[in-house]
């Protein structure tokens, strides 16, 4: 965890985009590896193959389109201070009503998730939760899930499909 | 990348690896942690892994654009065939019971049916995204506008 937090700080403070990316990728596999002793496997699975495979390598893809250093901007944005601090407040005071971590009569542990756990063998007889949860209870989610990853791909195609133009003199205002 | 002998034979001890996984991961995420998502971006990193070692070209001729366009598609009309087969055979949309006569076996099929349809989308947009990217970079160069001199560029206007 501390570990974490000193991976997430770096990521923030380092101008060099390079540098930032491979330690997203270290950040996701480490997460994965958290994921993985809390038995959490499709989610470990996930993280890994997703956060720290792909996502890495499409953003070195598009690291290869941009310059490598992020530059500098002068001055600070108070309004954007002022309401990322009131945000951050906000959840922070939320947080306070949330139930307490591990207790057994949580509201998660009362409804659907028990339902899950004991009847998803005797609905659909399989032995993975989350994937009868994904595939079969909530399985019109899953297809919305589908269409958004094709809508994603004909973006990034509307995107860059068009020849690049001559960007650099008007300083790129086309990014 | 085709000199550099070490990088090479790792690839090609790793590609089969990493698409055999891919399979197990999309056919076994019943039983075993992975699904669909998942496996789709195996196969995708499998085939990026290919067009490192051998290039854009070659991994072009092994899966060609109009097939990732065509595959990205036919996996959400996959998706949404099934669930129609649902309504056709007398149920409600993505209600697989219709599908089988034993309740567990439909559901099962719908699941497999549905989770197949999910990784061959995955697969294909991200290694559309990919490719997008790459050959963008590829025209990029081509152009005269070299992505690498744009640093350069920037410190001489500032």
């Amino acid at each position: 965890m501390l570990f974490l937090i000193v991976v997430a700080v770096t990521v923030v403070v380092t101008r060099d985009l390079l540098k930032a990316t491979m330690l997203f990728a270290i950040y996701s596999l480490t997460i994965a590896g958290l994921f993985a002793t809390l038995d959490a496997g499709d989610v470990a699975l996930t993280e890994a193959a997703v956060g720290a495979g792909i996502s890495t390598v499409l953003i070195l893809a598009v690291l290869a389109l941009v310059p490598r250093y992020e530059h500098r901007r002068a001055g600070h944005s108070l309004p954007a201070l002022a309401i990322v601090t009131l945000t951050g407040a906000a959840l922070v005071y939320a947080s306070f009503d949330l139930p307490a971590f591990g207790n057994a009569g949580n509201p998660i542990h009362q409804h659907l998730g028990a339902y899950f756990i004991e009847q998803t063998y005797s609905d659909i007889g399989i032995p993975n939760l989350v994937a009868a949860v994904l595939a079969s209870y909530r399985s019109i989610d899953t297809m919305g899930e589908a269409v958004v990853i094709l809508t994603a791909g004909i973006v990034v195609y509307a995107l860059l499909a068009p020849p690049p133009r001559h960007r650099q003199r008007r300083d790129g205002g086309d990014s | 990348m085709r000199d550099n002998a070490i990088l090479v034979v790792v690839a090609r001890f790793l590609i089969p690896l990493v698409m055999l996984f891919g399979l197990y991961v999309q056919f076994h995420g019943e039983y075993s942690p992975g699904g669909g998502f998942q496996a789709g971006v195996l196969f995708a990193s499998a085939w990026i892994l290919f067009v490192f070692i051998y290039g854009l070209d070659t991994g072009l001729r092994v899966i060609p654009q109009r097939v990732i366009y065509a595959l990205a598609s036919l996996g959400v009309l996959l998706y949404a065939l099934v669930g129609l087969l649902g309504v056709a055979l007398g149920g409600r949309f993505l209600d697989f019971d219709p599908l089988l006569d034993a309740p567990k076996a439909a559901q099962q099929t719908g699941i497999i049916l549905v989770e197949f349809g999910v990784g061959v989308t995955v697969a294909a947009v991200v290694m559309l995204i990919f490719l997008l990217f790459a050959r963008r970079r590829a025209d990029t160069v081509a152009a005269g506008l070299d992505p690498d001199a744009a640093d350069d560029v920037r410190e001489e206007q500032q």
